[in-house]
């Protein structure tokens, strides 16, 4: 397992001063509209994640949840409405703006480059920095969480377990020094086991100074851990409660969370 | 779990055994001609055929790899894009052929104020920036104006472009420089000379040499720099190389300039070998380096440089040790054919090319 002492590298980061206010969410949309050609996807989206939060959105099968996440990362453009990073509008800007504004994202499906190796990978997620000896470190810290990893170095991506692919999809993210991590659906397609691993992993993410929101459909296990939830229907946010009230919904305990 | 074998199956088994047991019985008719020059099958089914001498095997040999190493460059260049876009870019034999007419022109007018001669390797190296220069420009207007604008279409249709925009070079160039074939100027006289211990002609060390050189240059740039990790990223998967950071189509534009520059610089070695150039001489040594693509398994670059060797060495060499023990007259004629059917022969036996790897189709679990 995972050493639970694994810490994050110092954050040596003075140009990022702590001048936003508490006010000043990190990440925000604003009455976001997105559409797939005719489809209304995503309908007056408002959502605004604090530093230091554990957040989740949840909602059913195509709900607009992983629209959302591409939108706040610019890999779909809204056609109205605002994605603001620390109070910045970043709505027509790219993806590789958004990134070195220190957003990421750990993708459906994990994604890797299957061909290339796991070290090929971890530096693929640092693509944008050029802080060597910094990277260095984080890529200690990746090892730290994930001691596996540092054996299949070598290794292609595509010939690991479900398990430790996704353990460097984690890594592959992490290495880009986020202050904000997407998660798009991290218990799809692992094991029981697997999936309390990787929520443990999250809250010690998190637990390391990164903010982290993350889609769900395992309502319950996401609620367990996240601070605050957003509960998501055809495309239209239709709960916004801290994650205690959410468990106690009895509406939202009937659709999503397996309660009769 | 095994499919239940189909008539297909039994005739693709049928042809791997013919195209084996043909080469097979080839080479050792070949053996027992160079030991027994006077057997009686050799008797028997070519009276008139030599008996080859190995400073001859050997002429064959390095001529055969020499025209490899060409095919091996310009491979490159449709293995690269194949990787990043998924398609065959037809023209890419013709960029190919920008790179040697560009050079035919620079030489001629360098040899002409007698530079050729008197600073030759000078004169190369100039020779050889202007034809990489063309081709990489002609590569990446090619991306522009043509590909670009069909990204999201099907692969088809980019195919389909690429025949057309081949068509398209080879008559401009037949329009801007006419129809007949033009020359290079000759070679430096101490290249024609045979080298050291290994006694091979210079100018044929000088194109292996260059070719050797451009592809350790390619090898570095994708293996050990940030913009070759790019391109890895992009080639798998482009939507998360983008996550990344990766400026994708920045990097699509640097692979086909790469390739390009590749195809130059093949434009330029063939000049030096062959001296010849028309708007038609893309065409064939295109479709052979499409073939080296093919045959190392596509997308594959170690892949594309080996096909390459191997399609050159096989269509110098294969004629003579295959064809001609069994009795086959002027065979090496056929050395068009022996390429091809170095193709057809390996692809029989293995699918995806030498190199071509196949990843399990979905995420183990």
């Amino acid at each position: 397992m995972r050493s639970p002492t694994a810490k994050r590298p110092e954050q040596s980061s003075p140009e990022q001063p702590e001048q936003s206010s508490p006010e000043q969410p990190l990440l925000e949309m604003r009455s976001v509209n997105t559409h797939y050609g005719a489809v209304h996807v995503l309908r007056n989206v408002d959502l605004a994640i604090y530093k230091g939060e554990l957040v989740c959105l949840l909602g059913g099968n195509a709900s607009g949840k992983s629209t959302t996440l591409k939108t706040l990362l610019g890999m779909v453009k809204p056609t109205s409405g605002d994605v603001l990073i620390d109070g910045e509008v970043v709505t027509s800007t790219s993806i590789r703006y958004r990134v070195l504004k220190g957003l990421t994202m750990v993708p459906e499906n994990r994604r890797l480059f299957k061909r290339l190796t796991v070290k090929k990978n971890l530096a693929l997620g640092a693509f944008l920095r050029s802080d060597n000896a910094a990277i260095v470190n984080d890529l200690e810290w990746v090892f730290e969480l994930f001691p596996r990893l540092k054996q299949r170095l070598n290794q292609k991506a595509g010939t690991l377990s479900g398990g430790e692919q996704q353990m460097v999809a984690i890594g592959r993210a992490l290495m880009s020094k986020p202050r904000i991590l997407l998660m798009d659906e991290p218990s799809m397609g692992l094991s029981p086991a697997l999936v309390k691993q990787n929520f443990d992993l999250i809250q010690q993410i998190h637990a390391s100074g990164i903010t982290v929101f993350m889609v769900e459909q395992n309502a319950n296990l996401a609620l367990s851990i996240a601070d605050r939830g957003w509960v998501l229907q055809t495309g239209q946010v239709v709960l916004d409660d801290t994650a205690g009230n959410l468990l106690a919904h009895p509406e939202l305990r009937a659709s999503y969370l397996g309660d009769t | 779990m095994r499919t239940p074998r189909t008539g297909v199956d039994w005739f693709l088994t049928f042809l791997r055994l013919l195209l084996l047991g043909a080469a097979t019985l080839g080479v050792l008719l070949f053996i027992v001609q160079q030991v027994y020059p006077d057997n009686l099958i050799t008797r028997w089914v070519n009276p008139v055929s030599a008996n080859l001498t190995a400073s001859q095997f050997k002429g064959l040999l390095v001529s055969g790899l020499t025209q490899g190493a060409m095919y091996g460059l310009i491979a490159l260049g449709y293995s690269m894009v194949y990787g990043v876009l998924g398609f065959i870019n037809f023209a890419h034999g013709e960029v190919f052929m920008a790179g040697a007419m560009t050079g035919m022109i620079a030489s001629n007018k360098l040899d002409d104020a007698g530079i050729w001669e008197s600073n030759f390797l000078g004169s190369l190296a100039f020779v050889l920036a202007v034809a990489v220069a063309t081709s990489t420009l002609a590569a990446i207007a090619m991306e522009k104006v043509a590909y670009r604008p069909l990204r999201n279409s099907p692969r088809l249709v980019l195919l389909i472009t690429s025949v057309g925009m081949s068509f398209f070079i080879q008559n401009a160039s037949l329009v801007l420089l006419g129809a007949k074939s033009k020359s290079y100027p000759r070679a430096a006289e101490w290249l024609n000379g045979n080298v050291g211990v290994i006694d091979v002609r210079g100018s044929r060390l000088l194109v292996i040499a260059v070719a050797g050189l451009s592809a350790v240059a390619l090898w570095w740039l994708v293996e050990r720099t940030k913009t070759g990790m790019a391109m890895r990223a992009v080639a798998e998967d482009a939507e998360i190389a983008a996550l990344m950071g990766i400026k994708v189509n920045r990097t699509i534009v640097t692979v086909f300039a790469v390739g390009g520059a590749m195809a130059g610089v093949a434009g330029i070695l063939w000049g030096l070998m062959f001296r010849s150039v028309t708007h038609s001489t893309g065409f064939l040594p295109g479709i052979k380096a499409f073939s080296a693509a093919v045959l190392g398994g596509i997308g594959h670059l170690g892949g594309a440089m080996t096909g390459g060797l191997i399609i050159g060495a096989a269509e110098s060499v294969g004629p003579i040790v295959f064809f001609e023990p069994l009795g086959v007259q002027g065979a090496t004629q056929l050395k068009d054919a022996v390429a091809f059917l170095v193709l057809v022969g390996v692809l029989l036996i293995r699918p995806s090319g030498l190199f071509g790897e196949r990843l399990p189709a979905e995420d183990r679990v």
